[in-house]
């Protein structure tokens, strides 16, 4: 999509009602404001159709950097306000954009930083871990903390409760009864009707941003690419994107195309396992059995060719760990032959069969509105008409070279959820093999220029599950001073709270199999 | 329906594939079939015939979920051998540990393994369970599983490989306890 300038047009409209200084870094747009002024920006911001994107703060000296991250048609601009540490607060955005809710509560737990007028000022990541009014992410709160002997469970959260007649409390996890990650979620039922579920996460906060800092750029993709182990590919991407941004580094062509492929591999190997847990969750093993089959095929030739089943470590700053021969780009092409055959086979039989589309279609029901005003991203706001890939929209090499066609439903249902995801398995496959025929010799890696200290940069990129935003900034002698990584589960994951109501307490497994967020990439 | 019968027809049984295979790739399927082989055969001694196990995530970054997955996939199968995962903690012989603990975790992973009965095995599987792997010991990470819980067994691997899972579970079974 070709950018309209809007950035030009909103900030002659800003300037009648807020000061904006525009700062001069290379490769963001950057504005920064005064803290008072950081609501009426939002109000602003929203009146436009700007969609809130990220938050997040970091510490310089005796100052806190707070940023929020905007972006309309495919354009983003990084907006910042300086408060002072004697007095951290400033008026929240999450009464205007219910996306900035939890990351301003993470925010608040781990800088201490108050959001004036936030309409839900819980406590979120923080559990018992760590005690209140102390704050991980300040600089002199030492990276081993104070733990105590055993944490203690969080057993005091405050809950939202319901009454009446009938109506009843199903506490859910953390601990599961699947192969998946841990959560809480809390449900008040009548029957089997859901009325309300409240999710409680932040159990596998391991302190990612905290033990970043002061890591080499290579050590960092390392930790990038464990943020959330099915997404290794996507924010490893995004944060050596940040860092090489920073230190002004541009990677070969050819370091860009490996890249594309690793990317679009994820993309289909994840998309292949999420329709056959979905279908497996509505007792349709035959999809889950063909499909965790040809995810395993899939995940067999990344073995091979790639040398990692899941491809983690094989973006590294400067390009890429990894090369593509030409035997491997014949096996890959072939492979992708076959699975398209054997794709046609099983979704003909999936479309035609009675029971799955009586349990898929209608259930889960995600608005357009509620998508748009949660700021949902990747396949579940395109599931629900958010028109929105930055592969097309902000193109980064090397999908400046391709077409990226994205997929778009209305329905909002989980059927609809699958099928966009069946869609981009096809999208996938045309673009690796598109990226291998413009595979040329070259350099698989650049060399690393160590950035000046304080240097930024802002990785965005189209991870399986939507947009990753990366905020890398370095200190001195190529240390990482702060690493803020923006997985599309933290703005999925709200969604999940709104399209269950209404819906069977037994369908939950699948509603949430539909989004599938990442509890990792979420608690960072 | 047809077209589905058709397609599960045309498929058949990918577990037993081996020929089909190539040479590298069958030399694998052939360790793989000797593994569950082994497995098995101390499964049916010491466990009268199978093993319940319960996966706990107790701070993974979910890649070692994935591959724990996989583990049931048609190609490995795990549960001809007598490996199944079960939903309950009380229903568990062994506790399938993934992630550096985090603190958040902590207690969650104690009261699973007391709601495990007697006897009971712990296998921490990965680099993160085993060794702390990039999170380490932190204000919001206990480290390995060893660090909360006593550990019988360890998988390295960043993530294991269902053949190494595999293999780390036959070393569990030849454990002493």
């Amino acid at each position: 999509m070709s950018s309209s300038n809007w950035t030009a047009d909103f900030l002659s409209r800003l300037s009648a009602d807020i000061r904006v200084d525009r700062i001069d870094v290379p490769s963001i747009t950057l504005w920064q404001i005064e803290s008072r002024t950081w609501r009426r920006f939002a109000e602003l911001a929203q009146q436009q159709n700007l969609r809130w994107a990220a938050g997040w703060a970091e510490q310089l000296d005796k100052q806190f950097f707070v940023n929020s991250c905007f972006e309309k048609q495919g354009e983003y601009v990084l907006l910042r306000t300086i408060i002072d540490e004697t007095n951290p607060e400033l008026p929240s955005q999450a009464t205007v954009y219910p996306a900035a809710n939890r990351s301003e509560r993470h925010t608040q737990d781990l800088f201490g930083i108050k959001f004036v007028g936030h309409p839900d000022n819980r406590r979120w990541t923080r559990h018992q871990a760590w005690i209140e009014n102390s704050y991980p992410l300040r600089k002199d709160f030492p990276v081993q903390g104070a733990p105590v002997g055993v944490t203690p469970p969080d057993m005091h959260y405050p809950f939202i409760k319901s009454h009446g007649a009938g109506v009843y409390e199903i506490p859910v996890g953390p601990v599961h009864a699947g192969i998946i990650e841990p959560g809480h979620f809390r449900f008040q039922a009548v029957g089997e009707l859901i009325l309300n579920l409240e999710e409680r996460l932040g159990y596998v906060h391991k302190g990612i941003e905290k033990i970043a800092e002061g890591r080499t750029p290579e050590s960092l993709a390392k930790l990038a690419g464990r943020v959330s182990g099915d997404t290794t590919v996507g924010h490893c991407w995004a944060a050596c994107m940040a860092m090489e941004q920073a230190a002004g580094v541009e990677i070969p062509p050819r370091a860009a195309l490996i890249r594309g492929i690793l990317a679009e591999r994820e993309r289909v190997a994840n998309h292949m396992g999420d329709i056959g847990a979905i279908c497996n969750d509505v007792a349709f093993v035959f999809a889950q059995m063909q499909f965790t089959r040809l995810r395993e095929l899939w995940l067999r030739t990344n073995a091979t060719v790639f040398g990692h089943r899941l491809l983690m470590d094989k973006i590294v700053p400067g390009g890429v760990a990894c090369d593509l021969p030409d035997a491997s780009c014949s096996l890959i092409k072939k492979e992708i032959d076959e699975l398209r055959t054997e794709l046609t086979e099983v979704i003909l039989a999936m479309d035609l069969n009675s029971s799955l589309e009586d349990r898929l279609y209608t259930a889960g029901f995600l608005s357009e509105q509620t998508a748009t005003a949660f700021g949902v991203v990747g396949y579940v706001g395109r599931a629900s008409g958010q028109d929105r890939d930055v592969r097309r929209d902000a193109p980064y090499a090397p999908y400046d070279r391709v077409t990226v066609k994205v997929a778009l439903e209305n329905q909002g249902d989980i059927a609809s959820r699958v099928w966009i995801r069946y869609k981009e398995i096809r999208t996938a496959l045309r673009l690796i093999e598109n990226f291998i025929d413009k595979l040329a010799t070259g350099e698989l890696r650049s060399e690393w220029r160590t950035p000046e200290a304080g240097s930024e940069g802002l990785g965005i990129v189209e991870g399986w599950r939507g947009e990753i935003i990366s905020h890398i900034r370095f200190d001195a002698d190529n240390k990482i001073a702060r690493f803020y990584p923006r997985d599309p589960s933290q703005l999925n994951w709200p969604a999940l709270e709104k399209l269950v109501l209404n819906n069977i307490v037994p369908d939950f497994p699948v509603c949430n199999k539909s989004l599938n967020g990442s509890y990792s990439g979420n608690d960072l | 329906m047809l077209r589905l019968f058709k397609k599960i027809l045309t498929t058949g049984i990918v577990t037993e594939r081996i020929s089909m295979r190539s040479h590298a790739e069958r030399g694998n399927e052939d360790e793989l079939e000797a593994l569950g082989i082994q497995i098995k055969r101390h499964i049916d001694k010491r466990f009268s015939g199978s093993i319940a196990i319960r996966q706990v995530d107790a701070g993974s970054c979910n890649g070692c979920e994935l591959e724990i997955h996989a583990l049931n996939n048609s190609f490995y199968d795990i549960e001809r051998f007598g490996v199944h995962f079960v939903a309950s903690p009380r229903h568990a012989d062994v506790l399938l540990v993934t992630g550096p603990v985090s603190r958040h975790m902590q207690t969650a992973l104690l009261r699973t393994y007391e709601a495990t009965p007697n006897p009971k095995w712990v296998v921490a599987a990965g680099d993160c369970a085993a060794c702390g792997g990039e999170f380490g010991v932190s204000y919001a990470s206990c480290g390995t599983v060893s660090n909360v819980i006593p550990v019988d067994a360890v998988i390295p691997g960043c993530p294991p490989t269902p053949v190494a899972l595999m293999k780390g579970l036959l070393g569990l079974m030849t454990v002493e306890k």
